[in-house]
């Protein structure tokens, strides 16, 4: 819950163009991407987003593939909003929100054809590689999805392949990049009163009445996903979607 | 199907005879379960949901009480034989999400602050699936809703639209995709509108577009909406001229 008094600072503030961090409504906070951060994963990424932290790493492995895809590898998108990073998140199995965050996530990746997955088979209906992209919030401070799909795009890009030799995994001195084609982003952007803002913080996105995330690679729209309450006109849809195509540059400028 | 298909559009016709901007022929019947406090079926092609809705009614558990509106809990979930390839019973992640974006649609148009501390339950059931089942859902618990009674801005509708190509390869947009599109066109989105106020209350696209295709593909969609939105007016009078 926000007290009132904070409510109505944000949303005063927001009429004049202003918010409480000291940014314009359409300025995202300062990204910084860290990769490899983590040793025992293939892959994994910290992204720092104004005082947001998420972490993403990669495991691959060994597994059998699905029954409709024999000859296709697997991705898989998982998020966690962990109780170590905000007062109000519980510990326990992943509630709608993140399981939004994972989804969307997966499709800004899937759809933008980031991993070719058909060339993840080891042996066709029987053994493919099974990338698991997992997204934990380190210390939460809103914009779950962009934060997410930099983390996973970053991590995916600095990946290394495990080999398989004679049954058996072999995670050492690896060389082999994972099979990555291109980068995909995302932005996200929230509704409050009459201010459509880029990239919300935690505080913002509690009085959010519509948002509306944006999967791009290469200027292409490869993901929508809206969320909120409430709806948005057209002329509002039109002005975010250019918005994004914008930020979807800078943001790309940042992970290479 | 399959294997992918050369060509889902051909001389300016999808592969089930339709042209590029017509939905599927629909079925809407309202009050089909008795026992809810508003029921609707929707037949879309051979896409058929129902939607039940019980409330306002006392809310369980106890500590999810909101003290100044109902709460609204909409429930999508498949009949694991509606599908191909059978669904494991209860709700997914898929099903989790869907549920999630749904009830935000609503929650945009319901006047909840007029039930304070109760919940409105809207459960749709997907009975056979042929792709855009969430907006077949969602145009059937709009109607369920009013059949209930439950005070709205307006009546919520939707119509799905994708990307689909020829033997050339050429892009063409068009509305209701069905399942070989949605399997293999090159985007598929969901789209639903407040049709009093003209907002968007739910957006959800995977696939590759154009900003262009986009927009091209929600006018499209846009004219069916006013189709689809008196076909469930006409469902809802029904039931009372009967």
């Amino acid at each position: 819950m926000m007290n009132k008094i904070l409510e109505n600072t944000i949303k005063e503030n927001l009429k004049e163009g202003k918010r409480l961090d000291g940014r314009g409504l359409d300025d995202f906070r300062p990204v910084k991407v860290e990769t490899g951060v983590i040793a025992k994963a293939e892959g994994s990424a910290l992204v720092t987003l104004g005082n947001a932290k998420v972490m993403a790493g990669i495991k691959v492995n060994v597994g059998t593939p699905f029954p409709d895809t024999p000859d296709k590898g697997v991705l898989m998108t998982g998020a966690e909003f962990t109780a170590m990073s905000h007062e109000e998140y519980e510990p326990g199995p992943p509630g709608p929100a993140a399981i939004e965050v994972a989804r969307v996530t997966d499709r800004t990746i899937r759809e933008g054809e980031i991993i070719d997955v058909s060339n993840l088979v080891i042996e066709a209906g029987e053994k493919v590689w099974m990338v698991f992209a997992d997204i934990y919030s380190i210390n939460a401070d809103g914009n779950m999805f962009d934060s997410s799909a930099l983390a996973v795009m970053a991590a995916l890009n600095t990946a290394k392949m495990p080999e398989y030799k004679d049954g058996q995994v072999i995670r050492e001195n690896l060389k082999k990049n994972l099979p990555v084609d291109g980068m995909a982003v995302s932005v996200t952007f929230c509704k409050i009163g009459d201010a459509i803002i880029v990239d919300p913080t935690m505080q913002e996105e509690k009085l959010l009445e519509a948002r509306l995330t944006v999967g791009i690679k290469d200027g292409n729209i490869v993901a929508l996903q809206k969320g909120g309450d409430g709806g948005f006109t057209d002329a509002e849809l039109g002005d975010i979607l250019d918005r994004a195509m914008v930020h979807s540059k800078k943001l790309l400028k940042v992970l290479k | 199907m399959e294997t992918k298909p050369d060509y889902l559009v051909k001389a300016g016709k999808r592969l089930d005879g339709r042209k590029l901007d017509e939905v599927r022929k629909m079925k809407i019947e309202t009050g089909v379960i008795a026992e809810a406090d508003g029921s609707a079926m929707v037949e879309v092609g051979k896409t058929r949901v129902i939607a039940a809705v019980y409330g306002p009614r006392e809310l369980h558990p106890k500590h999810l009480t909101l003290p100044d509106r109902a709460r609204l809990r909409v429930k999508y979930d498949m009949f694991s034989f509606s599908v191909e390839d059978r669904k494991r019973p209860g709700p997914g992640r898929r099903e989790i999400e869907i549920s999630k974006v749904m009830t935000e649609a609503f929650n945009s148009v319901v006047i909840t602050e007029r039930f304070p501390r109760a919940a409105i339950d809207v459960f749709v059931q997907i009975i056979q699936a042929d792709a855009s089942t969430r907006i077949a859902g969602l145009n059937a618990a709009s109607i369920a809703l009013a059949d209930a009674g439950i005070p709205m801005k307006g009546m919520v509708t939707g119509v799905t639209f994708g990307k689909l190509y020829d033997a050339k390869g050429k892009s063409y947009m068009a509305v209701d995709v069905y399942k070989p599109e949605d399997q293999w066109g090159q985007a598929d989105i969901a789209y639903a509108k407040c049709m009093s106020n003209d907002e968007t209350v739910l957006l959800q696209m995977d696939g590759n577009v154009t900003k262009a295709e986009l927009l091209e593909g929600k006018a499209m969609a846009d004219k069916c909406m006013v189709e689809v939105y008196e076909e469930q007016v006409a469902a809802l009078k029904a039931k009372y001229e009967r």
